[in-house]
């Protein structure tokens, strides 16, 4: 049960605007940490409803090229585990966007498991995924993540068989992840035709709302997963947007813009 | 006969201790779990278990000797030490004993096409070999930084009819291989098998290559009591993610008697960065499917290695040496490159054997202790041949490419 500001919004946007929520990955300290803050409020004032904040790792065996390269600027201006919990409290200084952390296991565990789940909530973190944490290793991580009261959110695959897809429910509160193809993050042309039974076979499972991420980057492919599920993530589109414009003034305006144009894909379950 | 099984093994959710696991992306939990269940329905099956001693056998060239190395041993001037050569093996290392048993368990699988990292190409060149064999596709990753360091084998990949994929990112060696490698069998999980070069990465992977290299351990405890009538007290193998070594090791695990020594790259020095010694510079983490002991910084970024052998230029151990090392039942040294490079021409020098520099750092341990072993019987697994570090030898030995420079017999 999510005791965060994950579990409401979901809440909020399903039951009384009758939408999908538009969920945006940034990496955190891309280009620079100080940047990260001011580049978040753009994302959320062009639309979008939570944020994955990206923790850098060295080694993103998930990520493709865009999300690679970002990592890379991350860690060479400095980011750190501690400087991403930062970042956090200085965008919770001015938003309630719920936020939550994206990474690998190892800088997780390397912090130490209570001491993050603890520091994530004093900055005001709603909760964790670790895209390398199978559900099988997962067990002191959300004991730790519990009792800070903070929401594990983990991944279901098109490969996830009937089994697995009950421990990806069992360990999984407020969202579920459903990776929408086989493959590193990263634009696709299409989306894939996995994600239909994919989101009817996770709904067998659970009653968590089901977002969809990896290969989604225009308006057009926001629309057609937002039909079926109650989240639609992007990350590389923005990501790329950050890698194109690192110098540039207008870069906030342009995450501003490319997040309204997401947003404007999503359909109005009203209408 | 068969030796007895005396090994460790992992639980059944692939830990040894707390190391090992399975630390990936849920798209590849159902693809290990399905590679672990044909793994065990094929281990268990004498078809297969006959078809793969064959080849071993009748291809690789198994068994491979034991071998007294008499002025080695008059030189060091102590313990007596054996060689045990998987230098002499199809291809030059060990890497086809593993090879072979996984291009087995693909075919059986219905998996097609075949990929694989390498450092040094030992491991590549195997894969290259064995889909060669049973006409599926390969594709190898390989770092660019290694490509530079192993032109030979790159080449030699290429005429089996093997892709070679240069990889730019990080450190552009074996990390970044394996990354790449994982990065296509998520993509093209369906089809594909991801041939894994060490006792590295997520459950199977550390067990099931472990058990295709037991071979050499189960030999050389067989030729040793023939030879000796006795075990030996110390066996020395190098550690990259410690495939040769976990090999060699297992057979005699249940015996307290024989000192069980792992020799890691102690590189340039012990600076953070500039060597591959995970135990003595690194602390437990999560890399790339496995938990065992990493080099790290203090911010749990994976940290770059360097060895002068590119097979042992790697930032994580593979798991069961580390649940192994923290019961006291085997030990780790490391062994820097210059004292690699010196191991590696005493040898030559002195038995005609140019080994590989990766296992010229087990060669150098032993040549550390053999003065103060008299008495004592060494084996030292030569887990390869040097051919394929010709161009390093030449880079660091630069004195010999004179025309004038030939040095003295020893």
């Amino acid at each position: 049960m999510s005791q965060t500001r994950i579990g409401p919004l979901f809440e909020r946007l399903l039951r009384v605007e009758k939408r999908p929520a538009l969920i945006a990955y940034i990496t955190a300290g891309d280009p620079t940490p100080d940047r990260t803050p001011a580049l978040v409020a753009a994302l959320e004032r062009g639309g979008a409803d939570l944020i994955e904040l990206g923790v850098p790792f060295s080694d993103p065996i998930a990520d493709g090229p865009v999300i690679q390269r970002g990592s890379d600027r991350a860690l060479k201006a400095g980011t750190t585990v501690a400087a991403v919990l930062e970042i956090a409290a200085k965008i919770r200084k001015t938003s309630q966007i719920p936020l939550l952390l994206f990474t690998y296991m190892n800088p997780v565990l390397r912090y130490g498991l209570d001491a993050l789940a603890k520091d994530a909530v004093a900055r005001g973190i709603d909760g964790c995924l670790l895209t390398d944490l199978s559900v099988e290793e997962a067990e002191p991580y959300v004991a730790a993540m519990r009792k800070a009261g903070l929401d594990t959110v983990f991944l279901a695959a098109p490969t996830s068989t009937e089994r697995r897809l009950a421990l990806v429910a069992k360990y999984s509160t407020g969202f579920v992840y459903l990776v929408s193809r086989t493959g590193v993050t990263g634009e696709r042309s299409t989306v894939s035709d996995a994600v239909g039974p994919l989101v009817s076979a996770m709904r067998k499972a659970t009653g968590l709302p089901l977002a969809v991420g990896f290969g989604i980057s225009n308006a057009e492919q926001v629309r057609s997963v937002g039909a079926i599920a109650d989240g639609v993530v992007v990350g590389t589109a923005v990501v790329r947007v950050v890698e194109e414009n690192a110098q540039s003034p207008d870069l906030e305006h342009k995450l501003e813009t490319l997040a309204r144009e997401l947003r404007g894909g999503l359909p109005s379950k009203n209408a | 006969m068969t030796p007895p099984a005396t090994g460790s093994q992992p639980d059944p959710s692939g830990h040894f201790g707390p190391y090992g696991g399975r630390f990936v992306p849920e798209v590849l939990m159902a693809p290990l779990e399905e590679l672990e269940q044909a793994y065990n329905a094929a281990r268990q099956d004498p078809a297969f278990q006959a078809e793969l001693k064959d080849l071993l056998a009748n291809y690789a060239g198994r068994p491979t000797p034991l071998y007294h190395a008499r002025r080695l041993s008059g030189i060091s001037g102590g313990a007596k030490i054996y060689i045990k050569r998987e230098d002499l093996l199809h291809t030059g290392a060990h890497k086809i004993n593993n090879c072979l048993g996984q291009v087995l368990l693909a075919r059986r699988m219905g998996k097609r096409r075949i990929i694989a990292e390498t450092g040094a190409g030992q491991h590549g060149v195997a894969t290259a070999t064995v889909c060669a064999l049973f006409g599926l596709e390969c594709i190898v990753y390989m770092g660019e930084e290694d490509m530079r360091r192993q032109r030979l084998n790159v080449f030699r990949m290429r005429l089996l009819g093997a892709k070679v994929v240069g990889v730019t990112n990080g450190s552009r060696t074996l990390k970044d291989a394996i990354s790449e490698a994982m990065r296509d069998w998520v993509t093209n999980v369906h089809g594909t098998h991801y041939l894994l070069g060490s006792a590295l990465g997520a459950h199977p992977y550390p067990m099931m290559v472990r058990d295709f290299h037991r071979v050499i351990g189960d030999e050389t405890r067989q030729q040793i009591l023939e030879r000796e009538g006795s075990l030996p007290n110390s066996i020395f193998a190098c550690v990259g993610g410690g495939s040769n070594a976990i090999g060699m090791f297992h057979a005699f695990v249940g015996d307290p008697g024989v000192r069980l020594i792992g020799v890691e790259a102690g590189g340039r020095s012990g600076e953070l960065g500039a060597h591959a010694a995970r135990f003595s510079g690194g602390s437990p983490g999560v890399l790339q499917g496995a938990y065992s002991y990493l080099l790290q910084d203090a911010d749990g970024q994976v940290a770059l290695t360097h060895s002068i052998s590119a097979g042992l230029d790697y930032a994580l151990v593979g798991p069961e040496h580390a649940w192994l090392r923290d019961q006291g039942r085997t030990e780790y040294v490391s062994v820097t490159d210059t004292e690699a490079l010196e191991a590696a021409q005493t040898l030559s020098r002195t038995e005609g054997l140019i080994p590989a520099l990766e296992s010229a750092h087990a060669v150098a341990e032993a040549l550390r202790r053999a003065p103060a072993a008299q008495g004592e019987v060494f084996v030292i697994n030569l887990s390869g041949r040097g051919d394929k570090d010709t161009d390093i030898y030449r880079e660091n030995l630069k004195e010999l490419d004179e025309p004038d420079q030939n040095r003295p017999a020893l």
